[in-house]
C-alpha cells in the first residue's frame, strides 16, 4: 500500500471513530426521549390518518397544489406583494439571511426602538439566526412557543422541527427552570411546569413592542396567511402587539386560501397524529383586533387600536429560488415541514435530529434544506444517515421521494470529494464501477457488491474463511470501514443460476403450466442465499409455473444505495435489457429480494425511458405477492407446505413471527406474505417496527453499527424471547436479526414451499 | 346543516374534552350564565342573517365592555363563533374590532357560541367560506378546536397559553319558528355538567 493510501486510511479511519462517537454519546443522552416522542408521534400518524377516507386522495391534491405554485412562484410573489399591500401591510423579498436580519432590525430595533421582541415559532427564522442579529442591535428575544423557551433557555438547538425539545426530559426541564430562576422547590410535573412557563411568558408577552411570526401557508390572492399552532402563544404574538413581523420562504406561497384546505386535513396528522390542532390562525394583517394596553388598563379593550397595526411580511430566498431552478432539489421546496419523515426514520428514531440534521433542518428531508440553503458539505455530515429504508414516502403528505433526493445529493458529495490519495488501485478489479476515481472506498465496495459476491462465489470455500479472519477483519475496517463486529455474509459456492441449469431447467413445460414466470436471479440469492432461490423454484412449480432462471444482471441496488447514480442507471439499462425479451414474450418476472423488486417497481422510473419502466413495473411480482396472486386465482394450496407437515431443519410449527421488509411495505407488498400464510394455516405476528435498522450495508460501516443495532432494538423487545418461528424477506433483514435475536430467519418462501 | 353534522359535531367536541349546551337561541344568555366562570367578560353576539331569528343575549353578570384590566382578571370570556366544523369539531373565532380574539384567547374558559345554521360539514365548506371573505373583507378568523395545548413539557397539558377550558353553546335553529311553544325540543339540554378539567 502507498503511503498516501495509508494516510488516507488513517484520517478516515479517525473520522469514523469521531462519528461513532458522537452518534454513541446522543443515544444515550437524548436516544431515549426522542425514541420515546418520535415513535408516539408514528403511531399517532397510523391511526389519524387511518380516519381519513380520502387521505390519498388528499395527498395528492396537496402534491398538485405545491407543484402548481412553485411552478408560478414568481408570479404569486407578485400577487402577494400587492395584496397585503393593498391591505395595508409591507412586503419584503429577502436575498438571504443577511439580508432579511437587516430588515428585520432595522424595523425593529431603529424605527420601533423596540425593547422586546416575542416569537412564535418558527424554523425559518432558526435559519437566518434573527435571534442573534436582534440580540446584538439590543432587542430582547422572548421565545414563547414552550419548547423553543426552554431551548432558548438552556442555550441549545432544536432537534426536531415540529417538537424542538423533544430530546429534553421533564426532569431536566425542571432542572433547567430551578438553575435559571434560581428555583428551591422548582415545578416538576408538566402541569407544574407548563403552568410556571404560561405565567412567565404571560408577564413578557404584556409589555412587548414586536411581534415575530412564521407563516406555514400563504395565500396569494388575500394575503392571508395560516399558522398551525396548539398553545396559543402565537395568538398573543400577534394580537397583543402593534408589529407584527411573518418571516417565511417563499415556497409558503399557494394560490388561494381555499388551497388551504387539503394542507390543515394533513399537516397534523401527519405530524404529531393530531387530526388537527387546536390553532389553526388565517390572518390577513393587519389584523383587525384592538390592541390590549396592559399598561393603561383601565380603557376599555375595544377601541381604535387596530388602526394603528403594523404588519411586514418578509419573504426568504435564501437559495430557495435557485432550488427551484434544480431538477432534483426542487422538490424540497413542497415540504411543508410536519415532520413525518423524522418520525418514521429508524435512524432518526435513535439518534433525533441533534445527529441528523445539519445547521437548521433535521430529518429525511433535511438533506434537501441544508444542501439547497447551506450546501453540500453541511448536507455530508448527517446524508449516511438515510439509509434508503423509504418508510418516509408514504408518510409524506406531498409525496417527497425524500430517498430518491439523499441519493442524489450522496452522488453530489461522491463526485464533489475527489481525493488523489486513494486506494482505489487495490480494487480496481472489484469495482468496475462508472464513478470518478477517489470516492470514499466503503461507499465504492458496497456499490459494487455484485462483483464482489460474484468473485467471492468463485471462491466461496477460501473467500468465506478468509472473510472473518480476525486480521482481515482489521484492515477491512480500518480501510473499507467496515466494523469487525458484524458476521460478514457468506458466499455459496453453486450460484442459483447454475443450480438451475445442472437439475436440467424448469420442471413444469410450458404446455402444462398456468403461467410462465422468470425468477429473477438477485446476487444475494444467487451468490449467497441459493437455498431461498430453490425453495421459491419449488413453490411455483408446486402452483404449476413454468420457471426459468436466466442469468442476469444486478438491479443496480447496491450502487444506488450509495449514491453512485450513474452505475446504478448502467446497471438498471442492462437489467432491463436482459428482462425484456421475457416481458415481450408475456412472462411474470419474479422476485425474491425486495430490494430489487424495489428497484423494478420503483426507482427504474427514474433510469429507464418512462414505457420501459412502466413495463417493467407492471409484469414483476414479489415472490410472496406471486403465490398470494396464483393462490386467489385457483391455485391449490395443497401443493404448499401447512404447518402440520414435516419436521425437518426447515419446517415450523404453526406460529410466526414475520418482519416485512421496509421496501415492501412501501411497494405495497409487504402483507401478501402474511396473507399467503394465514391462509395456510399458520399463525402470524407482524413487527411493527418500520425498518430493522441493517438496511443494506448500512449497518456494517463502522460508524454506524451501534446505531444500527439501537434501531433493531424494537424488533429484540418484540421478537427476542419469542418462541414462534421468524421469518424475513429481506436479505439485510435476515443478517440484522441473526444478529439480534442469535440465529437467523428463514425467508417465507422456504416457510412454504414443499420440501425438495 | 344536517343532523348528522351536529351529532358528529358533538362527537367530535366530547373527544376533545369540550362541552357542549344545547337549546333555542331565546335559552342562550341562560345556557351560557350555566357555562360561565367569574368574573367573566364578553362579546355581545352579531344576530344572525335571518331576522325573524331571536336574537340572542347574554347574561348581565358577564361584562361586555371590558376594559384590558377587566380581561385580564377575568376567568372566562365568552364570544361568538361565526362558523363550525363539524367533522372536526372546530370554531371560527374571528380577531373583529369589538375584541373577540383578546377575549377568547387571554382567559382560563372560553364560552364560545355558535348557531347550528353556521356548522358546516367539513374542512373544504370552511375554506369556501373563508376564500371570498378574506379576499373581499380581509377577515382575520382562528379555527380553534379544543383547548390550548402543550406537550412540551414531557406530557399533554391543556392551557399552554391560552384557555384551559372550552365550553360551546350550541343555539337550534329548529326553534325559531315555533318561539312561542314550548316543545320537548325546546328545553335546554346540557351535555355533560363537567367541566373539562384534567
Amino acid at each position: 500500500m502507498s503511503s498516501d493510501a495509508e494516510t488516507t486510511g488513517r484520517t478516515e479511519s479517525a473520522d469514523r471513530t469521531a462519528k461513532a462517537d458522537r452518534i454513541r454519546e446522543l443515544m444515550a443522552t437524548e436516544g431515549d426521549a426522542v425514541a420515546e416522542n418520535t415513535r408516539g408521534f408514528n403511531e399517532g400518524r397510523y391511526e389519524s390518518t387511518g380516519r381519513l377516507d380520502d387521505y390519498e386522495t388528499l395527498k395528492g391534491e396537496a402534491r398538485g397544489i405545491k407543484e402548481d405554485a412553485i411552478a408560478r412562484l414568481p408570479e404569486l410573489i407578485d400577487q402577494v406583494t400587492e395584496t397585503v399591500e393593498a391591505n395595508g401591510g409591507t412586503v419584503y423579498l429577502a436575498d438571504d439571511a443577511a439580508d432579511a436580519n437587516r430588515y428585520v432590525t432595522e424595523l425593529a430595533a431603529e424605527e420601533r426602538d423596540a425593547d422586546r421582541l416575542i416569537k412564535s415559532k418558527s424554523m425559518t427564522t432558526e435559519e437566518i439566526e434573527v435571534n442573534d442579529a436582534l440580540e446584538a442591535a439590543g432587542v430582547e428575544v422572548v421565545e414563547t412557543d414552550l419548547g423553543e423557551w426552554v431551548l432558548q433557555l438552556a442555550d441549545e438547538a432544536p432537534s426536531h422541527i415540529v417538537a424542538p425539545a423533544i430530546h429534553k426530559s421533564r426532569e431536566a426541564i425542571s432542572e433547567l427552570f430551578a438553575e435559571r430562576f434560581d428555583l428551591a422547590d422548582p415545578p416538576e410535573t408538566a402541569e407544574e411546569l407548563t403552568m410556571f412557563a404560561r405565567e412567565r411568558l404571560g408577564e413578557l408577552v404584556e409589555d412587548a413592542d414586536v411581534g415575530m411570526t412564521g407563516a406555514n401557508f400563504i395565500a396569494a390572492d388575500s394575503g392571508t396567511m395560516l399558522l398551525v399552532t396548539s398553545e396559543g402563544n402565537a395568538r398573543k404574538t400577534v394580537t397583543a402587539t402593534d408589529t407584527h413581523v411573518a418571516v417565511a420562504g417563499v415556497e409558503k406561497l399557494v394560490p388561494t386560501v381555499e388551497d388551504f384546505a387539503p394542507f390543515v386535513e394533513l399537516i397534523g396528522r401527519s405530524g404529531t397524529g393530531q387530526d388537527v390542532t387546536s390553532y389553526i390562525s388565517t390572518l390577513t394583517p393587519p389584523v383587525d383586533s384592538p390592541m390590549p394596553d396592559f399598561e393603561n388598563d383601565a380603557d376599555p379593550l375595544a377601541d381604535d387600536s387596530a388602526d394603528d397595526r403594523d404588519f411586514h411580511l418578509v419573504l426568504i430566498d435564501n437559495g430557495r429560488l435557485a432550488m427551484r431552478e434544480d431538477e432534483e432539489l426542487k422538490e424540497t421546496l413542497y415540504c411543508i415541514r410536519c415532520s413525518a419523515c423524522s418520525n418514521a426514520c429508524g435512524n432518526f428514531q435513535s439518534v433525533g435530529g441533534h445527529a441528523f440534521g445539519g445547521e437548521t433542518y433535521s430529518g429525511g428531508i433535511a438533506t434537501g434544506w441544508e444542501t439547497g440553503i447551506e450546501g453540500l458539505d453541511v448536507a455530508a455530515e448527517f446524508n449516511d444517515l438515510c439509509t434508503g429504508c423509504s418508510r418516509c414516502v408514504p408518510a409524506c403528505p406531498v409525496e417527497i421521494d425524500i430517498p430518491w433526493i439523499n441519493t442524489v445529493v450522496r452522488d453530489r458529495i461522491n463526485r464533489g470529494d475527489v481525493d488523489a490519495g486513494q486506494t482505489d488501485w487495490l480494487f480496481e478489479e472489484l469495482i468496475p464501477d462508472e464513478e470518478p476515481a477517489g470516492i470514499d472506498l466503503s461507499t465504492r465496495l458496497v456499490g459494487n457488491y455484485e462483483t464482489l459476491a460474484k468473485w467471492g462465489s468463485r471462491t466461496a470455500p477460501v473467500a468465506n474463511r478468509l472473510a472473518n479472519v480476525g486480521p482481515l477483519r482489521a484492515v477491512a475496517e480500518r480501510v473499507a470501514g467496515i466494523d469487525r463486529r458484524r458476521e460478514l455474509p457468506g458466499f455459496a459456492s453453486e450460484p442459483l443460476v447454475d443450480w438451475f441449469d445442472a437439475r436440467g431447467g424448469a420442471a413444469v413445460p410450458p404446455a402444462d403450466a398456468t403461467r410462465e414466470a422468470v425468477l429473477y436471479p438477485d446476487t444475494a440469492t444467487n451468490y449467497a442465499d441459493v437455498d431461498r432461490g430453490k425453495a421459491a423454484v419449488r413453490a411455483l412449480e408446486a402452483l404449476g409455473v413454468h420457471v426459468r432462471i436466466p442469468d442476469l444482471p444486478g438491479s443496480g441496488r447496491p450502487p444506488l444505495s450509495q449514491g453512485m447514480v450513474s452505475t446504478a442507471k448502467a446497471a438498471a439499462e442492462d437489467a432491463y435489457g436482459g428482462l425484456a425479451p421475457h416481458v415481450d414474450a408475456g412472462r411474470d418476472v419474479v422476485v425474491i429480494e425486495p430490494s430489487d423488486l424495489a428497484m423494478f417497481r420503483s426507482e427504474y422510473e427514474k433510469f429507464l425511458p418512462e414505457r420501459s419502466a412502466e413495463r417493467l413495473a407492471d409484469a414483476s411480482y414479489d415472490v410472496m405477492e406471486y403465490v398470494f396472486g396464483l393462490l386467489e386465482n385457483g391455485g391449490d394450496p395443497a401443493g404448499l407446505r401447512a404447518p402440520t407437515a414435516g419436521t425437518g431443519p426447515v419446517a415450523a410449527g404453526t406460529r410466526i413471527a414475520y418482519h416485512p421488509h421496509c421496501q415492501a411495505r412501501t411497494i405495497g407488498v409487504g402483507e401478501h406474505a402474511t396473507a399467503v400464510m394465514e391462509r395456510l394455516g399458520y399463525d402470524v405476528r407482524v413487527s411493527d417496527t418500520e425498518c430493522c435498522g441493517m438496511a443494506g450495508s448500512f449497518g456494517y460501516k463502522t460508524d454506524y453499527y451501534e446505531l444500527s443495532m439501537d434501531v433493531g432494538e424494537p424488533l429484540r423487545e418484540q421478537f427476542g424471547e419469542t418462541d414462534r418461528t421468524v421469518v424475513a424477506a429481506g436479505t439485510s433483514c435476515t443478517e440484522q436479526l441473526d444478529a439480534l435475536l442469535g440465529s437467523a430467519p428463514m425467508h417465507p418462501i422456504e416457510l412454504i414451499a414443499p420440501r425438495e | 346543516m344536517s343532523l348528522a353534522d351536529r351529532s358528529t359535531f358533538k362527537r367530535r367536541l366530547d373527544s376533545l374534552g369540550v362541552t357542549v349546551s344545547e337549546g333555542p337561541a331565546r335559552a342562550c344568555a341562560e345556557l351560557v350564565d350555566d357555562a360561565a366562570g367569574d368574573p367573566a367578560v364578553g362579546v355581545p353576539l352579531a344576530r344572525g342573517d335571518d331576522e325573524s331569528e331571536p336574537a340572542a343575549s347574554l347574561p348581565d353578570r358577564v361584562d361586555t365592555d371590558p376594559t384590558t384590566a377587566d380581561l385580564r382578571a377575568a376567568h372566562t370570556g365568552v364570544t361568538g363563533a361565526s362558523l363550525g366544523v363539524a367533522e372536526y369539531g372546530s370554531v371560527a373565532v374571528e380577531a373583529d374590532r369589538a375584541g373577540t380574539e383578546p377575549v377568547s384567547l387571554f382567559v382560563d374558559r372560553h364560552v364560545v357560541v355558535l348557531r347550528e345554521a353556521d356548522l358546516v360539514p367539513d374542512m373544504p365548506d370552511a375554506f369556501a367560506w373563508l376564500g371570498p371573505r378574506a379576499r373581499d373583507e380581509s377577515v382575520d378568523v382562528v379555527f380553534a378546536t379544543g383547548p390550548s395545548a402543550t406537550a412540551d413539557m414531557g406530557g399533554l397539558v391543556h392551557g399552554a397559553h391560552g384557555p384551559k377550558e372550552v365550553h360551546v353553546v350550541l343555539l337550534r335553529d329548529d326553534d325559531g319558528a315555533d318561539a312561542g311553544g314550548e316543545t320537548a325540543d325546546g328545553d335546554i339540554a346540557t351535555e355533560s355538567e363537567a367541566t373539562a378539567d384534567e
